[in-house]
């Protein structure tokens, strides 16, 4: 197992390596000179210069990318044109909205999707069946920031139940922080549904064709003992995969959703960054999202190999 | 040569399997009710975009300071080009600078008609080629893997950002930088084809008789990959129409005057509370046109392509 667990994670490092290049070529592909771009448009020539050489500018292009990285792997991103702060102190201040906010949708997404897919599967064909089908592929068309002004009009504005717009740290009240974060959550979780809905659908479909679940039902266990025992967990392994790979979907859909929130966590941070060419962050963040994606990826990975032992190959 | 070779060469076209599938194939998708609705509605799309100007629609930038925000339905006067004032109803009202809702939404069809479409053949185009040579070409399978890896580890989105805020620019920036991070599941989907027929006897048979290499993509891998290729194009076409709604409404996307649902939405945020119906009718027409192409993709998929099925 530990053997397995190293193995994935040696084989990330390319990927890694290769989204640090990437991201490192960003401020590269900018037209222009970078030391002018970092030194603002107000600079004058020594302070470029000064810039250029203390950030090694002046230095070959690979030197330069093994700078970076160097002080990157120390968790040093340089500082923001914008906010004129180092920006991972930026990132720690608003870190804790989009993991709140991923979190929540996640749970949201999972309690209500896994139940939904698997009731079609075990009802194939009927009215559920097309009801939880049919709400899938709306779920994929509705762009979520529409889906989030929706909700906002009906549960903040006409019935006044929730506050419209914000986000209270969970540390000032989890009352107050659960009435802002459920709306966003809703709406970011809404793709989600329908993406973990539709795979739990297949894999359970595909399970009850089996063998063992007729086997199963032969030797008088009922529908639920069935489902629990048999279906769901072999279904697992294509849900988990999903959801790993849905983690992008989350990621993405947490920019817009904060934007429609006003909430002011990364994915703010990231359009925030890129209205004002804020390069320096917009490379941490590339980096940020891109190893909580293949986190994420890699938990899922060592997740099925406790659930299913033939993949320990 | 007589008659009957002629005949005989008739019946020999008429058993080849593949020339015998395909039609039937494509009937088959035809007769599916859901690729019929898709496409029904897509068309009514495509002939509001074509017809935008005759439709009831005045010029969408017009902007008109003593018509501002009027309700749905509420009558307006315009001036014309020529200094002729005319009588408009504004069926879906107008805006905060007076402009009118139902011509600008009209008129947003075709931004994201074109885009969608555009997105759809140019990262299929670009992910077959790639796609065709990683499959093929062993030694070149592991380098090219490894950074669609790396690009599909950067969520989508931000990809998309990223390249705007380095591009700058205007459609054609946007079109490209949704088209990037398609390019790699397009290259999957491609590979993934190529190394399954790669094994066929055919393939092998075609192979040992010397058949040049690109020849052998062209005749007999290129003609597997139509299928699956179509199918993953209408799910790009539908997912590249809400990255541009979605990249124009942050405001780093269609520049602001063109009239496309993003824009029209992002422009109707400051005054949702009291005018919500700004970003209500684009949004349905966007939601609608997404669906639309997202129902003809899932019959096409049914119908096309029975093994994909089981993937999702």
């Amino acid at each position: 197992m530990v053997y397995f667990i190293v193995r994935r994670m040696l084989a990330l490092l390319p990927v890694l390596l290769l989204v640090a290049v990437f991201a490192f070529l960003v401020l590269r592909m900018v037209p222009g000179d970078p030391a002018a771009i970092i030194a603002g448009e107000t600079a004058t020539t020594e302070q470029v210069a000064e810039i250029r050489q203390r950030l090694g500018l002046d230095q070959p292009l690979a030197k330069q990318f093994v700078i970076w990285l160097g002080h990157v792997i120390k968790g040093d991103f340089g500082e923001s044109y914008f906010f004129k702060l180092p920006v991972m102190d930026l990132i720690r201040q608003r870190i804790e909205p989009t993991l709140a906010l991923g979190a929540c949708a996640l749970m949201i997404s999972i309690v209500i999707a896994v139940p939904l897919g698997v009731l079609a599967a075990f009802r194939q064909g009927s009215r559920i069946d097309d009801m939880v089908m049919g709400l899938s592929v709306l779920g994929f068309s509705v762009p979520g920031f529409v889906l989030g002004y929706a909700l906002m009009y009906v549960f903040a504005i006409e019935l006044d139940w929730l506050p419209v717009q914000g986000y209270t740290r969970i540390a000032d009240g989890l009352g107050p922080f659960f009435a802002r974060i459920i709306l966003p959550a809703s709406a970011l979780a809404v793709v989600y549904i329908a993406l973990i809905a539709r795979i739990t659908r297949t894999s359970v479909l595909e399970v009850l064709n089996e063998d063992y679940i007729r086997t199963a039902r032969a030797k008088g266990l009922t529908e639920v003992e069935v489902l629990v025992r048999h279906a769901l967990r072999n279904a697992a392994v294509p849900i988990l995969t999903i959801i790993g790979i849905g983690i992008g979907l989350l990621i993405g859909g947490a920019v817009v959703t904060e934007s429609v929130f006003a909430i002011p966590g990364l994915g703010r941070l990231t359009v925030e960054a890129v209205l004002s060419r804020d390069f320096p962050v917009i490379q941490a963040l590339i980096v940020l999202f891109s190893v909580a994606y293949v986190m994420v990826n890699l938990l899922v990975d060592i997740g099925y190999a406790f659930l299913d032992p033939r993949i320990r190959y | 040569m007589n008659a009957s070779d002629n005949d005989l060469q008739a019946q020999l076209l008429a058993t080849r399997p593949r020339a015998a599938a395909r039609p039937s194939l494509w009937r088959k998708a035809l007769r599916n009710r859901r690729v019929m609705t898709g496409a029904a509605i897509l068309a009514l799309m495509l002939l509001v975009a074509l017809l935008a100007p005759w439709l009831g629609t005045v010029d969408p930038a017009l902007i008109d300071v003593s018509a501002r925000n009027l309700k749905p339905g509420e009558r307006l006067s315009i001036t014309l080009d020529n200094g002729s004032a005319a009588d408009h109803t504004a069926y879906f009202g107008t805006d905060n600078l007076g402009r009118d809702v139902f011509s600008r939404v009209l008129y947003g069809t075709r931004v994201s008609l074109v885009i969608g479409a555009a997105v759809a053949v140019i990262s299929l185009t670009i992910g077959l080629v790639i796609g065709l040579l990683a499959g093929f070409f062993r030694h070149l399978d592991g380098p090219v893997m490894r950074v669609m890896d790396a690009m599909m580890a950067i969520p989508g989105i931000l990809l998309a950002i990223t390249l705007v805020a380095i591009w700058k620019g205007g459609m054609l920036t946007v079109i490209l930088a949704i088209v990037v991070p398609d390019i790699p599941r397009v290259v999957r989907l491609v590979r993934s084809v190529v190394l399954s027929v790669r094994e066929e006897p055919y393939v092998e048979a075609a192979e040992s008789l010397g058949t040049p290499t690109a020849w052998l993509l062209i005749r007999h891998v290129l003609p597997n990959t139509v299928a699956p290729l179509i199918v993953q194009g209408t799910f790009l076409c539908a997912a590249a129409m809400l990255s541009e709604a979605a990249l124009s409404f942050l405001g780093i996307g269609i520049p602001p005057e063109i009239p496309s649902w993003g824009n029209i939405i992002a422009e109707g945020r400051a005054l949702f509370r009291v005018h919500p119906h700004h970003i209500f009718y684009p949004s349905i027409f966007l939601a609608l046109t997404v669906l639309a192409v997202n129902v003809l993709g899932d019959g096409l998929r049914d119908a096309l392509d029975p093994k994909m099925r089981k993937n999702l």
